[in-house]
């Protein structure tokens, strides 16, 4: 069966505008990716590891410096216009569209650029802005809707043209629980309701990845460091066990990463309640009692104490070796 | 049945020209700039003229290219410079994975920039005739028309083509601009008919359509307009023809041709360049 999306040693090279300005930068190395029709397709990372110039190639905005890369079927580079008619993309925070218009206005107008009549399209506007609870905004002016209401109104953008397959960027990056909730059931029932199609998400939030993802890959330095569905991933961390500590304020939390049996260890601050939250990916228990004994004798006070299965974020730090926050 | 290739297209004309028509309904305000301005240089320019007792169809010249500048601004500001715009908020990666061609996203914006353009253009044209009581002595409408349509599609194809050059600019688009800006307003003399700049220079200058457009223009409302013109009528009017095509055909090959190399480079969709 053909891909919706396949890349075969897929790279691109960033060259500065001038030899002065610096080095140039490798965003995708040698990327193989196949992503089949009806997936929704997770792509996992932090900043700078690749996830949107991955997109931008599928999407047809960028070229590859090697390597090759499919959209149902055709090449990115030859094929570019036949791509077009089959998908759409959104960014998260995007400010695409004139504040002047209204919602239903902007919707319209990009409805028109994919040649959708404007009976059918006003019909859909009407329906989806239904669907997002953006009823009541459909007249009010771009300019004046908040970002959750702005997002909803640029997802709606992406879905009203009926794409094949769609790319989202980080849909719900600085979205209320709210606006993300809405956003992401729609996602899901969309792909319910046509099992051909295909979404392609990136996305820096674990539980949104886990939650919606049928597989995942985790990226970083435009590498694919693994790639497989949510309860595989957290397989391959099975034999590890996460430790989780909340404790009063450390004087060098640093130390603790290099006791026996810790693989991975982060540590993050609590200002507010002054508390250091700790968090151990463990080969074994065999150095549990050295952590808890160093954490004491720092003068510190264990207010929690936590043994965890391995969930997506443990994955995630086991391969790229830090957390996404 | 889906649509044609055609009709598809003509839908995004469409869709991009809304915005331009209704942004001018909705922003009162820019009418202040693209109308009341203008009048302010005509009238500087017209009361040189009075100052020096020259024959009123001077200032009549002068009032016609202080209408027309607003045509050269909206093409140069919001048709050339606009992909750049387009670019930072985020627009132009979505014309561009549209499965649309890139010439009817600028059609579109030509067409709405020409409508509310036109209006402001009257306008100015108007409130300018009737401060400096010019007479208007128009021998052949259809002329007229048909000179004034052949000079917007000429112009607004110059602005396709530099669209196109727009798409890859990062902040130097304002300085292209504002070097482009002046300069054209002398070398197709908005103010004075344009032969005085001598049959070389004035030929050069023809190759911006609003030179030949405006000294044509001057010919069909003024009685005096043929003995200042630089070219006969006719001439200009083919002149003009082939400016259209000429520039239709750079534009189409020129967007390509950038949007192979914005995306090759990774300038397409880079801000803050």
């Amino acid at each position: 069966m053909e891909a919706a999306v396949e890349t075969k040693s897929l790279s691109r090279v960033f060259e500065p505008k001038k030899k002065k300005e610096g080095k140039s930068v490798t965003a995708l190395d040698s990327v193989d990716l196949r992503i089949e029709g009806g997936e929704l397709f997770g792509l996992l990372g932090p900043n700078g590891a690749g996830k949107t110039t991955l997109l931008k190639i599928l999407s047809t905005l960028l070229l590859p410096t090697s390597g090759k890369a499919y959209v149902a079927g055709l090449d990115v580079e030859s094929q570019f216009s036949a791509i077009r008619q089959k998908i759409n993309m959104v960014s998260g925070g995007e400010i695409s569209g004139y504040g002047l218009l209204t919602v239903k206005e902007n919707l319209w107008m990009f409805s028109q650029f994919y040649g959708i009549k404007s009976k059918v399209a006003l019909q859909r506007i009407d329906e989806m802005l239904k669907d997002f609870g953006l009823s009541e905004k459909k007249d009010a002016k771009v300019r004046t809707l908040s970002t959750g209401e702005r997002q909803k109104m640029n997802v709606i953008r992406g879905f009203i043209t009926d794409p094949d397959i769609i790319f989202l960027d980080e849909p719900t990056l600085g979205l209320d629980v709210n606006a993300s909730r809405v956003i992401r059931s729609y996602m899901i029932d969309w792909l319910k309701d046509h099992p051909t199609k295909t979404v392609v998400l990136t996305t820096h939030y674990m539980v949104e990845a886990d939650e919606l993802c049928d597989r995942i890959a985790i990226i970083d330095n435009g590498r694919i460091l693994a790639c497989d569905t949510p309860e595989r991933l957290k397989k391959m961390v099975k034999m590890n066990t996460t430790l989780s500590m909340d404790v009063t304020r450390l004087k060098d939390a640093a130390v603790l990463g290099s006791f026996s049996g810790v693989e991975n260890f982060t540590f993050t601050e609590d200002g507010d309640k002054g508390l250091t939250r700790l968090r151990f990916v463990m080969r074994d228990e065999s150095g549990v009692s050295d952590i808890i004994s160093a954490v004491l004798s720092q003068g510190s006070r264990i207010e929690s104490l936590q043994k965890t299965e391995p969930t997506l974020e443990d994955v995630f730090i086991k391969m790229v070796g830090k957390g996404l926050e | 049945m889906s649509d044609g290739w055609i009709i598809k297209n003509l839908r995004a004309v469409k869709g991009r020209a809304y915005p331009r028509v209704v942004g001018a309904q909705r922003e009162p305000s820019w009418v202040f700039f693209e109308v009341l301005l203008p009048l302010f240089t005509v009238a500087a320019y017209a009361y040189v003229y009075q100052f020096m007792d020259a024959r009123q169809e001077l200032i009549g010249y002068v009032v016609l290219g202080g209408a027309m500048t607003a045509f050269w601004l909206n093409v140069l500001w919001s048709m050339a410079a606009q992909f750049y715009w387009e670019k930072e908020i985020g627009n132009l990666q979505l014309y561009m994975i549209a499965p649309i061609s890139r010439m009817s996203i600028l059609a579109g914006m030509a067409l709405g920039g020409m409508f509310s353009t036109t209006v402001n253009a009257a306008s100015t044209l108007v409130i300018g005739a009737l401060i400096f009581n010019i007479a208007f002595h128009v021998v052949d409408p259809v002329m007229l028309i048909a000179i004034f349509m052949v000079t917007m599609v000429a112009l607004y194809g110059m602005g396709m083509m530099f669209a196109s050059l727009y798409m890859l600019f990062g902040r130097e688009a304002y300085h292209m601009s504002n070097l482009l800006t002046e300069p054209v307003y002398l070398a197709s003399g908005f103010y004075f008919p344009v032969k005085y700049l001598g049959v070389f220079a004035a030929a050069g200058a023809s190759f911006i359509p609003i030179t030949l457009g405006l000294d044509a223009l001057r010919q069909l409302f003024f009685t005096s307009g043929a003995g200042d013109a630089f070219l006969s009528l006719e001439l200009e009017l083919g002149l003009l023809l082939g400016l259209c095509a000429l520039f239709m055909v750079l534009a189409h090959y020129s967007l390509r041709y950038m949007e192979y190399l914005g995306k090759a480079t990774g300038r397409l969709t880079l801000r803050w360049q």
